[in-house]
């Protein structure tokens, strides 16, 4: 038993994961989510603002990460919609450009079918310079995006008056994977200028670097996908869908937190697993050492 | 005057940006240091994908191992360039109907789009995705509790692992006086205190690293924009 534990190839460990990933997403489970304090901290954030308010969202990932990212995106940008805030897309990311137009298209002009372009939202797009564009549009918006995605200048757009730079946000959003991302605004946007409000949604890997800037410079965090199903969890009770129920759209973090589970619980067994082959091992090669 | 000149470029660029952060009047020189930057960021992209070309043309002219890899690349690389520069099958603008190329390039309907949609997203996905394979594999190999360093890594992780799943809520029954074992709580108090406890460490001697390096580079002492030639 333990020489076939040894020998245990890596394709069965794949195939155990692969398992541990699918199950739960064809049959899934039906988990409820105690929203932690960095939830509802989000929550608040978008909330407390009063109608109208100039909330900035920065798509900081590319697909790669939008499995962990697009559902706390796609909760954000709905929170943001039914309080009725001017919403601001810009993207710090090449693909997150594409990513803030798919969420115009699938989530706000659904629940918010009045909403007109350059009025109540504007997309300004991706640029290129990494922080750079931060620290530029921070003090000069105008000089960082001179058009929209659709190359009408700013000035000529009804939603942007006002708006010198991004000092004007009531809020600003950041959905991060990494560089430049969530770190780049907390040294560019919020250190720069202190109080003006700043949350975050990030990766796992990315929210450990990111807990030393909490509460002063980032008011709120989601953490992965764990984040974004607690977050999903405090949105649907208070906002939920035109007929009353929860939007469909609102239920990815919660169902991908089963394979979540699954897979996590395969990875403790198998650390287990690994050291008892591990001990086993090492009790039979000194028993063996003292016995010659 | 080859290496002069860029080091002379490096360094009054740097105190530009430098002196701007902490002088309000001087603002305004930074922003312009950081347009020319933003500007010298996007000929990047065009020298990158240059090449990238010239390294896969290479590759595929010599034949050497995974050749077929390069023609993949090459080939993908044209071929989004072409649709996305040309703007194919871009609708125009409803406010300019007379200027043909004036929708966006990554409209969904066109094939930049398409490939986007069905080709680029997917195929970055898989492979962020297929981590979790080799992970689960490497954790089964190489997790070893061998020393007290490796016991507390392992019960660190066990309790994160679990506790940021739905798996951590067994512990909800626990009476008031044993609430500090929650999984919540616990995994709350690792990551507010000895994560972060760590982190500001390491975030605080990475800072000091990099103002010494900066000023070096600022000072024309380490040049790594000069290349090794």
């Amino acid at each position: 038993m333990l020489s076939l534990l040894e020998r245990i190839d890596r394709r069965v460990i794949f195939l155990l994961m692969g398992l541990a990933v699918s199950i739960p997403i064809l049959f899934p489970l039906p988990l409820d989510y105690k929203p932690s304090r960095l939830a509802q901290s989000v929550f608040d954030a978008i909330d407390q603002l009063p109608e109208g308010s100039r909330v900035c969202i920065s798509y900081d990932y590319d697909p790669a990460s939008a499995g962990e990212l697009q559902p706390m995106a796609t909760a954000m940008l709905y929170q943001a919609a039914m309080k009725k805030h001017k919403i601001f897309f810009m993207a710090l990311w090449g693909p997150g450009k594409t990513l803030g137009s798919e969420g115009v298209q699938q989530i706000l002009l659904k629940y918010r079918p009045e909403y007109r372009y350059g009025e109540d939202y504007v997309e300004l797009g991706y640029q290129t310079g990494n922080e750079v564009v931060i620290k530029v549009a921070t003090t000069d918006l105008k000089l960082q995006f001179p058009t929209d995605v659709k190359g009408t200048p700013i000035e000529r757009i009804p939603v942007m008056r006002g708006v010198a730079n991004l000092q004007a946000m009531d809020l600003v959003i950041s959905i991060s994977a990494g560089y430049p991302g969530s770190k780049e605004w907390v040294q560019y946007y919020v250190s720069a200028f202190p109080g003006e409000k700043f949350v975050t949604g990030t990766t796992g890997v990315q929210s450990v670097s990111l807990y030393p800037y909490i509460p002063q410079q980032i008011i709120g965090m989601l953490g992965a996908i764990k984040g974004a199903a607690e977050y999903e969890t405090i949105v649907k009770a208070r906002y939920p869908g035109p007929d009353g129920k929860p939007p469909p759209e609102l239920g990815e973090g919660q169902r991908r937190m089963g394979p979540q589970l699954s897979a996590h619980l395969l990875m403790v067994s198998l650390i287990i697993l690994g050291n008892v082959v591990f001990f086993l091992q090492r009790s039979a090669k000194r028993r063996k050492e003292a016995g010659r | 005057m080859k290496r002069t000149v860029p080091v002379i470029i490096a360094a009054i660029t740097g105190f530009v940006i430098l002196i701007a952060f902490f002088l309000p009047p001087t603002q305004s020189w930074g922003e312009g240091a950081g347009i020319w930057f933003n500007i010298l960021a996007a000929f990047a992209f065009v020298l990158g994908g240059a090449n990238l070309l010239k390294v896969q043309l290479e590759t595929i002219s010599s034949r050497r191992p995974g050749w077929g890899y390069a023609l993949v690349v090459v080939l993908s690389f044209v071929a989004m360039l072409t649709v996305g520069l040309l703007k194919v099958g871009v609708n125009p603008e409803p406010q300019y109907p007379d200027r043909a190329w004036s929708g966006p390039f990554d409209i969904a309907s066109s094939p930049f789009g398409w490939s986007y949609a069905y080709v680029f997203s997917p195929l970055t996905s898989t492979m962020f995705a297929s981590l979790a394979f080799y992970v689960a594999s490497a954790a089964f190999r190489a997790f070893r509790a061998k020393n007290i360093e490796a016991i507390l890594l392992l019960t660190t992780a066990f309790i994160v692992l679990i506790g940021n799943t739905a798996a951590g809520r067994i512990t909800d029954g626990l009476p008031d006086w044993l609430s500090f074992l929650k999984f919540d709580v616990l995994v709350a108090n690792i990551m507010s205190y000895v994560s972060t406890g760590a982190w500001r460490a390491i975030t605080i001697g990475i800072a000091i690293g990099v103002a010494a390096t900066s000023l070096r580079v600022l000072l024309g002492i380490d040049r790594p924009y000069l290349g090794r030639n």
